[in-house]
């Protein structure tokens, strides 16, 4: 279980990062969420992973820590609204600037023909 | 009083929610007299806070009544203290000039203006880190709808990357929450630093890199050499009471090194001990070089500035990495000059873009400025200042810090740059002063009166450099102890927490 769940939140960080490096503001935007997930999986886990983990003290021999459940809670609810409000942004810049590049301007690609213009976008 | 260390949280927290309701909702008039009274009563709270803790010791303020290491704890020690009292003031000079106008650009102004003090009032008194992350996010949201208030192209551009960037750090942060609680199964502070010093072998490379980690954060929010490109922009493109506000934000990320790389991973931290320090020194002293490069090639005021708030980044580092009380209270003492001179040059730089019509702040020759004298005496009162000429606060503080140096192997580093950077500073603000106040085509064509509130404002600013250097014995001696508090584990660590835990 562990190394799948490793796996997974490996997974999401690397692809989160390299969304975020790209440069239009869509997939900025689903880099950041993508992170979010990773971080969300990744905070969850620093409770250590337990199976049948009862949440209450008393209930049984095995108990599962909830501070990162609330942790994780936390960190949801701040996630989800900076992602409500990055798309927002992105939105008005895509109004502001007339293209939805993070610049505000595409650049200008040292390429000769217009197919290959079209394969970066 | 038992409660006072929670008020600076909760009095512009409520006060913002007060604003959004009837009846101050709709007038902005109202909004102005409100945020004002409450801007005067949180500087009063906050001087009381300092007092008490000064007096009587740290405050430690338990929410709930869980008693730590569990729940939620606010510390309020001398360190922190002050910075809340700074926060409150710079916070009342930038309301006081937004109140002449500029809250009228946007909607919503005031109460985001509240949410933005409560996050950073609340990121310094907070006694665990995980509320530091939430206050970090309370400040940034606000500080997000702030930057972009007044709108325009630039503003939406500059505020997609500081958005995007922040996000991003945010998510480190959790990364490193993560693995400093997987580790250490705390996230109290007092009780971090007491657990990292009985770590095993295996998981100190695990903590070892949560707290770089965190440093990569903190380095973020600073404006730290290879995170700091976001800076100049971004603060150049807000507008002047959001930029002046700004001048605390970067000294959010400051506090929070020198809280948690003193505290957690200070000098008693075993094996852990200064983690931080190797890569602290080349970074801020690279820090200072960049930032005075960048003043000398900024095109125009308000972008020198934003260079100027990196290049007082730069000596901040320095005297933090140096790691011993001496540094801290000079960087202490640095500190408070440096966020309400800085605060008072956004402001400032505002007003004179404003009177120099199209040719706004950049360095060209343009039509002279109706109000050229009062405005060329601030801008010189400024500039000596920053600069660090005596008899204004920059001197001193420069010399307490060099002075801090003294007997350690990277004074031949230190001495030097911070120096050469003065020079930089010097060789720029009197170009810029020249450019600006003399060198001028035509009479005036723009009668833009100079607004009372404003010059308030800037007077309020300006005034704390010569207040430092009178009443700089008291204050260097405050940040003295501030600095050995700070440095003394049994009062950060051990006090903190309950007697059987130890």
């Amino acid at each position: 279980m562990e190394a799948i769940y490793a796996l997974c939140v490996g997974v999401l960080t690397t692809c989160g990062f390299f969304l975020v490096l790209r440069g239009r503001t869509f997939t900025v935007v689903m880099g950041l969420t993508l992170l979010s997930y990773a971080v969300n999986l990744f905070l969850f886990a620093s409770g250590r992973l337990k199976l049948d983990g009862a949440a209450v003290l008393g209930q049984s021999a095995e108990y599962s820590d909830p501070l990162p459940q609330a942790l994780v809670l936390t960190a949801i609810v701040i996630g989800f609204a900076m992602t409500a409000f990055v798309v927002i942004l992105a939105m008005r810049s895509r109004a502001d600037q007339g293209n939805d590049h993070v610049d505000g301007k595409i650049p200008v690609q040292p390429t000769k023909s217009s197919a290959s213009d079209k394969r970066h976008s | 009083m038992q409660h006072l260390p929670i008020f600076p949280i909760l009095l512009p927290m409520l006060a913002a929610v007060f604003m959004l309701l009837p009846p101050l909702s709709n007038s902005i008039t109202r909004h102005r007299v409100f945020a004002i009274t409450v801007m005067v009563t949180l500087v009063i709270t906050s001087a009381l806070l300092l007092l008490t803790s000064h007096q009587q010791g740290i405050q430690l303020y338990v929410l709930g009544g869980w008693q730590p290491p569990f729940g939620i704890t606010l510390v309020a020690d001398r360190l922190s203290t002050l910075m809340v009292l700074l926060t409150s003031v710079l916070g009342l000079g930038a309301l006081l000039y937004a109140c002449a106008g500029d809250d009228n650009e946007g909607m919503f102004f005031h109460p985001l203006f509240m949410f933005q003090i409560m996050g950073v009032n609340g990121a310094f008194l907070t006694g665990d880190i995980f509320n530091l992350f939430v206050f970090f996010e309370v400040l940034l949201i606000a500080s997000y709808a702030l930057l972009i208030h007044g709108g325009g192209k630039q503003k939406t551009k500059v505020n997609v990357h500081y958005v995007i960037l922040n996000l991003v750090g945010s998510s480190i942060f959790l990364f490193a929450l993560g693995i400093l609680y997987g580790t250490l199964g705390t996230l109290n502070i007092a009780d971090m630093a007491n657990k990292v010093r009985l770590l095993g072998e295996n998981e100190q490379a695990l903590v070892k890199a949560g707290g770089l980690l965190l440093l990569v954060v903190f380095g973020l929010k600073s404006a730290l050499l290879p995170l700091h490109f976001w800076l100049p922009k971004t603060y150049a493109a807000a507008s002047a009471p959001v930029a002046a506000l700004f001048a605390i934000m970067t000294k959010v990320g400051i506090y929070s090194i020198l809280r948690v790389h003193t505290v957690v991973f200070g000098a008693d931290a075993g094996e852990l001990a200064n983690i931080a320090i190797p890569w602290l020194w080349p970074l801020a002293i690279l820090t200072l070089i960049m930032g005075a490069i960048g003043v000398l090639a900024s095109p125009g005021l308000r972008l020198t500035v934003a260079n100027l708030v990196i290049v007082s980044v730069g000596t901040l580092m320095v005297a933090i990495a140096m790691q011993r009380e001496a540094a801290t209270s000079a960087a202490l003492y640095y500190l408070i000059h440096t966020t309400l001179v800085t605060g008072g040059l956004f402001l400032l730089a505002d007003m004179i873009m404003k009177q120099r019509g199209k040719a706004e702040d950049r360095y060209v020759i343009a039509r002279k400025m109706t109000h050229a004298k009062v405005l060329g005496i601030a801008f010189f009162i400024a500039s000596l200042t920053v600069l660090g000429m005596p008899p204004l606060s920059g001197f001193v503080g420069k010399i307490l810090i060099l002075q801090a140096t003294e007997g350690m192997l990277e004074t031949a580093w230190v001495w030097p740059v911070i120096l050469l950077a003065g020079l930089a500073t010097l060789i720029a603000l009197s170009r810029a002063g020249t450019t600006l106040f003399w060198r001028t085509s035509g009479e005036s064509s723009h009668n833009e009166p100079l607004h009372p509130l404003k010059l308030i404002a800037i007077t309020l600013l300006l005034s704390a450099s010569p207040l430092l250097v009178i009443f700089g014995g008291p204050v260097t001696e405050y940040t003295q102890l501030a600095a050995a508090q700070l440095h003394d584990t049994t009062q950060t660590v051990d006090a903190l927490l309950p007697a059987g835990d130890k």
